[in-house]
């Protein structure tokens, strides 16, 4: 049988006293997108910090990527999980390509690669343009390069299409198509219902924590 | 060139990237720290021994200050965003307080070296013999500082009183290296041997890189 992507069972998150993660369990399966949708403030992106390994779970067991969440496995498969999050990552002093070419530099894959993606996600015209003076929209971007140039066997993206127009959603549509043909996982956090439906192969929805 | 190696000099790269687009270092903190050392002539007698007198003490005193202030404001400046950016592309955390360490000695150090002739113009202090000598202490004292930076930085994260809190844990862990670099370039003065005071800056070096190389895997997971 082949192993879930991921696999939550029972997850708990408390911030201090507040509960914002309520026994959550969730499953992806090897070529699996899943979207979350959910009100402001349900533990959307909470949830997505616990399957990027970034939160440790207060309750539950779990696994990424065969990894053990709350164990030191998980620094293994780190690199293979790819983070879109509300606030794009970069470095608002560095050009747009120097951002990539940064991020190439640290994993290991050869710098040149920053130049390839920067025109499959149609910035290629602003490459030296600093992050900083790019509209969010561009740094969107940036991150969903990255994603393209690192090909992670776990996508995760947080508010997916917010600050993104529809030619964006080509590449995420992009990212999606190979991740699944990788045999990884995605999941998707969104408040466009219909873009989400058609993006992935389920919504599993999260109400004060919980899924219902 | 191995992974460790790469990444740290990754990590330089793009701090002094950073450092040199920003401005800060250059733009603001060099300026205040010399008009720090053009204030002390303005507030004292004139007196010519005085200033001569003055002329170390304020120069690492502004170093010190203003060198910390160089080597916080790196890991002060990093957002969630991109911390998490780093721990998920498996940046190694010991890389990383290498690249940081290695960026920040080489601006402390250039800030070192562009105050000297200030000094040496405002204060007009007895002349150095073999001033060449000094050089080794200086490399030791911004590495160490570099290092006490970074640390002290990655302590505080997150925290709401790190502006207070971060200069103040870093501030008595300087003192042996204030001392070290201090001494040394008194022993150069006085034609006598700073074999000792080079020791005390290489045991204070190496305690703090045993420090950030022991921390920087626990201090990474509490940061994302």
């Amino acid at each position: 049988m082949t192993e879930p992507i991921v696999e939550l069972r029972r997850i708990g998150v408390r911030f201090g006293t507040v509960p914002v993660l309520v026994d959550v369990d969730l499953s992806i399966a090897p070529g699996e997108i899943v979207g979350i949708a959910g009100p402001n403030g349900s533990g959307k992106t909470t949830l997505l910090g616990v399957v990027a390994t970034l939160i440790r779970p207060s309750s539950g067991t779990g696994s990424v990527l065969g990894a053990a969440l709350g164990t030191d496995d998980v620094r293994r498969i780190r690199p293979r999980i790819g983070l879109s999050g509300h606030e794009p990552a970069v470095y608002p002093e560095l050009s747009l390509v120097e951002n990539l070419r940064f991020v190439a530099r640290i994993a290991g894959v050869p710098t040149d690669a920053a130049d390839r993606v920067l025109a499959d996600v149609g910035l290629a015209a602003a490459a030296d343009r600093p992050a900083g003076r790019s509209s969010h929209g561009m740094q969107r971007r940036i991150d969903l390069a990255r994603m393209l140039m690192l090909e992670p066997d776990l996508v995760l993206l947080d508010e997916a299409h917010a600050g993104l127009d529809k030619d964006a959603e080509v590449i995420i549509d992009a990212i999606l198509r190979r991740v699944r043909a990788r045999g990884g996982g995605g999941l998707l956090v969104s408040h466009d219902a219909g873009r989400l439906a058609r993006q992935v192969d389920r919504v599993l929805r999260i109400e004060a924590g919980a899924t219902v | 060139m191995s992974r460790f190696w790469r990444q740290a000099l990754g990590v330089a790269k793009r701090d002094l990237l950073v450092e040199g687009r920003a401005g800060e270092g250059i733009g603001i903190v060099l300026p205040v720290g010399a008009l720090a050392i053009f204030v002390v002539p303005l507030a004292t007698s004139g007196s010519a021994s005085l200033l001569a007198d003055l002329a170390a003490p304020v120069y690492w005193l502004v170093t010190l200050l203003f060198g910390m202030q160089l080597a916080l404001r790196q890991t002060a400046t990093e957002t969630v965003p991109q911390r998490r950016l780093l721990v998920l592309l498996g940046l190694d955390p010991v890389a990383r307080f290498v690249g940081r360490t290695l960026s920040a000695s080489l601006l402390l150090l250039g800030l070192q070296l562009v105050l000297i002739p200030l000094v040496i113009l405002f204060y007009e202090p007895e002349p150095v013999p073999a001033p060449v000598r000094i050089l080794p202490a200086l490399v030791l004292y911004s590495v160490g500082l570099a290092m006490l930076g970074t640390l002290a930085g990655d302590l505080t994260v997150g925290l709401r009183t790190r502006t207070a809190l971060a200069p103040m844990l870093a501030a008595p862990l300087a003192v042996p290296l204030v001392m070290g670099a201090s001494q040394s370039l008194i022993s150069v003065s006085q034609g006598d041997g700073i074999l000792t005071w080079t020791l005390l800056l290489v045991a204070t070096d190496l305690a703090l890189a045993v420090a950030g190389v022991v921390t920087a895997r626990p201090l990474e997971e509490t940061a994302t």
